[in-house]
C-alpha cells in the first residue's frame, strides 16, 4: 500500500518530467512514478540497504549525503524535486529547501506535523517527548532532529518568499476532511507542500 | 593448483586468436595494416544476440579474465571473482567477451609480435595506441562476433576509460556502461607515477632502446621497479598495515600491535642493505613475477595510453558535452580507500553525466583495499554489481 502522502503527490507530477527524489529510500516512489508517469528518475540515498533496493528496482540512485553540498546539481535541472518525510532529519532544513528550489522548477516537501494533537496531548500530559507508532524513537536516538509544525513551515515559506502552490494535510486514514482542512496544524499528521520560487 | 575447479568457475577455457586484415588507423596518424586479437568468451550468446558483455582490461590485464587454461593452473583469470556462474557477471545469463588489447603482450599484436614489414620484433616501433584505438579495434571484434549491441561494457581503472570511450564514440552500441574505480583523465600525480615507472624501464641497461628482444635479453630490473611503484599505488596504507602486520597482530601488547605493518622478514634487523621488512620482500616478489610475464614495451605503451586519455579533448574540455549523445545507462562504483583514482574522480564523471541529463547510478563502496578493491570480492560491491546486472539480464533475456 502506498503511503497517503505519496498517493497525493503523484498527482502533482507531470508525465514525462524529470524528478529528483532526495532521500529516495528503496526507490519505491520513483519506481511507481517511472511506471505510471514515465518520469526520468534520479534518487539520492546514503543507506546501503536502501541503495540495494533501488538497484533491484532499476531506479537510478546516486550515493550522496543531503547534509553535504548539492552543488553538483545545476539550476533548474529537474522539473520536480521531492523530499518526503526527510526534512526533519537533515542538518539544515532551510538550506536544503533553498537548494531544492534552486535545482527544481517546483518542489514537493512532506513532513510529520509535530503540531498534531497527539504530540501536543503527549507532551502536555506526560511532559515527555512524544513516542508513537508514527514517531517511534526516543529523544536521544531519533534521526529526526528538526521537527516542525504546519504553522512553522508556513512561516518559513513567508520569510523566504517561497510560493506555496498547494498545501495538503492528512492523517493516516482520512484525507481532505473538512475538519482537517479547518484545523490542519491540530489534526494533520503529515503535511504535504507543493512549493516553488 | 586448484584441487578441483570450483563450481562457480567457468572451468577450463580456451582462448582464440582472431585475425583482422583491414588496416586500423590510429589516433597518432599511424596505422596497423593487420593485427591479431586474443579473445576469451564465457557463457552463450542468446538467440537475439543481445546478452553480450564486453570486459575491458586495465594496465596489466589480458584476455584471460576467468576460469583456468588447464587443470594445473595455480590461479584463475584476473577477474574470476566477478565472472562465472552465479557471480555478478553471471555466465549463465550473459555471453562474456574479454580480449587482450592491441599493444599487449598476451597474444594480441604488440611489441613482442613480428613486424611483417621488417621480419623483426616490433619492439619500440610498435605505434603508440590510445584508448580510442582500442575501442575502435573492439568495435571490429564486436562485428566479427555478430553482436549489434552490448548488454553492457564493463571495466575497472584503465578498463573503465575504454567503457567511457565506447559510450561517447559508439552511443548506440551499448545498453549499459559500467565503470569501476575510474577517473575522467589522469591527474598530474598519476602521470608522475607513470613517468617514474617508464624511467625505471628505459634506464635499465638491458633496455637497449627497446630492442632488448633482438639482444636476447629484457630489462627485468626496470620492469620490476615499475611494477613495484605501481603496486604501491594500488594498495592503501591500511591494506599494507594489515597485510604486513600479521605477526604483530598475533602478539598481545597493544604497543606491538600498532606496528603499522612493519613485520620483519627474517625476525631481526640486518643493519645492512638487505631486505628487513616483509613489505620489501613482497614488492620484490611481485615485481619479479610481473617482470617474467609482462613485456617492458607493452608496459610503456599502456602507461602512455593512460596518460593520453582525455575524453573531453574533442569537446572544449567539457566532459558533459562529451556525453551529449550517449544513450546508455551508467553505473559507476568507487572505493573509499582508493587514492589512485579516489571517489572524487568518479564523482566528476557522475556530475558530468547529471549535467548531461543521463541515467546514472553511483555507489561509493567502503573498502580498505585501495585501488585493487575492484578486483576483489568485497561483499557490498559484489552484491550491488550482481543486482544491477540482474536487471540488465531481465531486460535483454526476456
Amino acid at each position: 500500500m502506498m503511503r497517503p502522502d505519496l498517493d497525493i503527490i503523484q498527482h502533482w507530477i507531470a508525465p514525462g518530467s524529470r524528478v529528483l527524489d532526495l532521500g529516495c529510500g528503496d526507490g519505491s516512489l520513483l519506481e511507481y512514478l517511472k511506471t505510471n508517469k514515465n518520469i526520468s528518475d534520479t534518487g539520492l540515498e546514503i543507506d546501503e540497504r536502501n541503495i540495494q533496493g533501488c538497484l533491484s528496482k532499476g531506479v537510478n540512485v546516486i550515493q550522496q549525503d543531503l547534509n553535504k553540498s548539492l552543488k553538483n546539481f545545476s539550476d533548474k535541472s529537474f522539473d520536480t524535486v521531492l523530499l518526503t518525510q526527510t526534512l526533519q532529519a537533515v542538518n539544515y532544513p532551510d538550506v536544503l529547501i533553498d537548494e531544492m528550489l534552486r535545482i527544481g522548477k517546483n518542489c514537493i516537501v512532506t513532513f510529520p506535523n509535530f503540531g498534531n494533537w497527539r504530540s501536543r496531548w503527549y507532551l502536555f500530559w506526560k511532559g515527555r517527548m512524544p513516542v508513537s507508532n508514527f514517531m517511534p524513537y526516543q529523544w536521544y536516538n531519533t534521526p529526526n532532529i528538526h521537527f516542525c509544525t504546519v504553522r512553522d513551515f508556513d512561516e518559513l515559506c513567508r520569510e523566504r518568499n517561497i510560493k506555496v502552490i498547494t498545501r495538503t494535510v492528512v492523517d493516516h486514514k482520512h484525507q481532505g476532511n473538512w475538519y482537517i482542512r479547518m484545523w490542519p496544524n491540530l489534526l494533520g499528521e503529515t503535511a504535504i507542500y507543493h512549493i516553488s520560487r | 593448483m586448484p584441487k578441483t575447479i570450483p563450481e562457480n568457475s567457468v572451468g577450463i577455457v580456451t582462448p582464440q586468436c582472431l585475425h583482422f586484415d583491414e588496416p586500423l588507423i590510429l589516433r597518432s596518424g599511424k596505422s596497423i595494416a593487420s593485427y591479431d586479437l586474443m579473445v576469451e568468451t564465457y557463457g552463450t550468446l542468446n538467440a537475439a544476440r543481445s546478452n553480450g558483455i564486453l570486459i575491458c582490461h586495465a594496465l596489466s590485464g589480458d584476455h584471460h579474465a576467468a576460469g583456468y587454461h588447464k587443470e594445473a593452473d595455480a590461479k584463475p583469470g584476473w577477474w574470476d571473482s566477478c565472472i562465472g556462474p552465479g557471480k555478478p557477471i553471471d555466465t549463465n545469463k550473459f555471453f562474456v567477451v574479454c580480449l587482450n588489447n592491441l599493444g599487449g603482450c598476451a597474444g594480441s599484436t604488440g611489441p613482442t609480435s613480428i613486424n611483417p614489414e621488417t621480419g623483426k620484433f616490433y619492439g619500440p616501433d610498435f605505434p603508440v595506441v590510445t584508448v580510442r584505438d582500442w575501442v575502435n579495434s573492439q568495435k571490429r571484434l564486436m562485428e566479427r562476433l555478430g553482436i549489434n549491441q552490448w548488454a553492457a561494457i564493463v571495466g575497472g581503472s584503465l578498463g573503465g576509460m575504454q567503457v567511457m570511450r565506447w559510450a561517447i564514440s559508439y552511443p548506440d552500441k551499448l545498453r549499459n556502461a559500467i565503470m569501476i574505480a575510474v577517473a575522467p583523465k589522469l591527474s598530474a600525480q598519476n602521470i608522475a607515477f607513470n613517468e617514474v615507472a617508464r624511467q625505471s624501464i628505459t634506464a635499465d641497461p638491458h633496455f637497449h632502446e627497446g630492442r632488448y628482444l633482438e639482444h636476447g635479453t629484457y630489462p627485468k630490473k626496470g620492469v620490476m621497479l615499475a611494477r613495484m611503484v605501481g603496486h604501491i599505488t594500488y594498495l592503501s596504507d591500511s591494506a599494507m598495515r594489515e597485510k604486513f602486520g600479521k605477526a604483530a597482530e598475533a602478539m598481545t601488547t597493544d604497543a606491538i600491535k600498532s606496528n603499522f605493518g612493519r613485520d620483519l622478514s627474517s625476525g631481526k634487523l640486518s643493519f645492512g642493505l638487505d631486505t628487513d621488512f616483509q613489505v620489501e620482500r613482497y614488492l620484490h616478489y611481485q615485481g619479479e613475477r610481473f617482470s617474467e610475464r609482462f613485456d617492458a614495451n607493452t608496459y610503456l605503451l599502456m602507461t602512455k595510453a593512460l596518460d593520453y586519455f582525455d575524453p573531453t579533448v574533442d569537446f572544449d574540455g567539457n566532459l558533459s558535452k562529451a556525453f551529449a549523445n550517449s544513450t546508455c545507462r551508467f553505473l559507476l562504483m568507487s572505493f573509499s580507500s582508493d587514492w589512485r583514482f579516489p571517489p572524487e574522480r568518479s564523482r566528476e564523471i557522475v556530475d558530468a553525466l547529471l549535467e548531461a541529463r543521463k541515467q546514472v547510478t553511483y555507489l561509493e563502496i567502503e573498502a580498505d583495499q585501495g585501488h585493487d578493491a575492484f578486483l576483489l570480492p568485497v561483499p557490498r560491491y559484489m552484491e550491488a554489481f550482481g543486482t544491477y546486472l540482474q536487471r540488465v539480464s531481465d531486460e535483454v533475456n526476456s
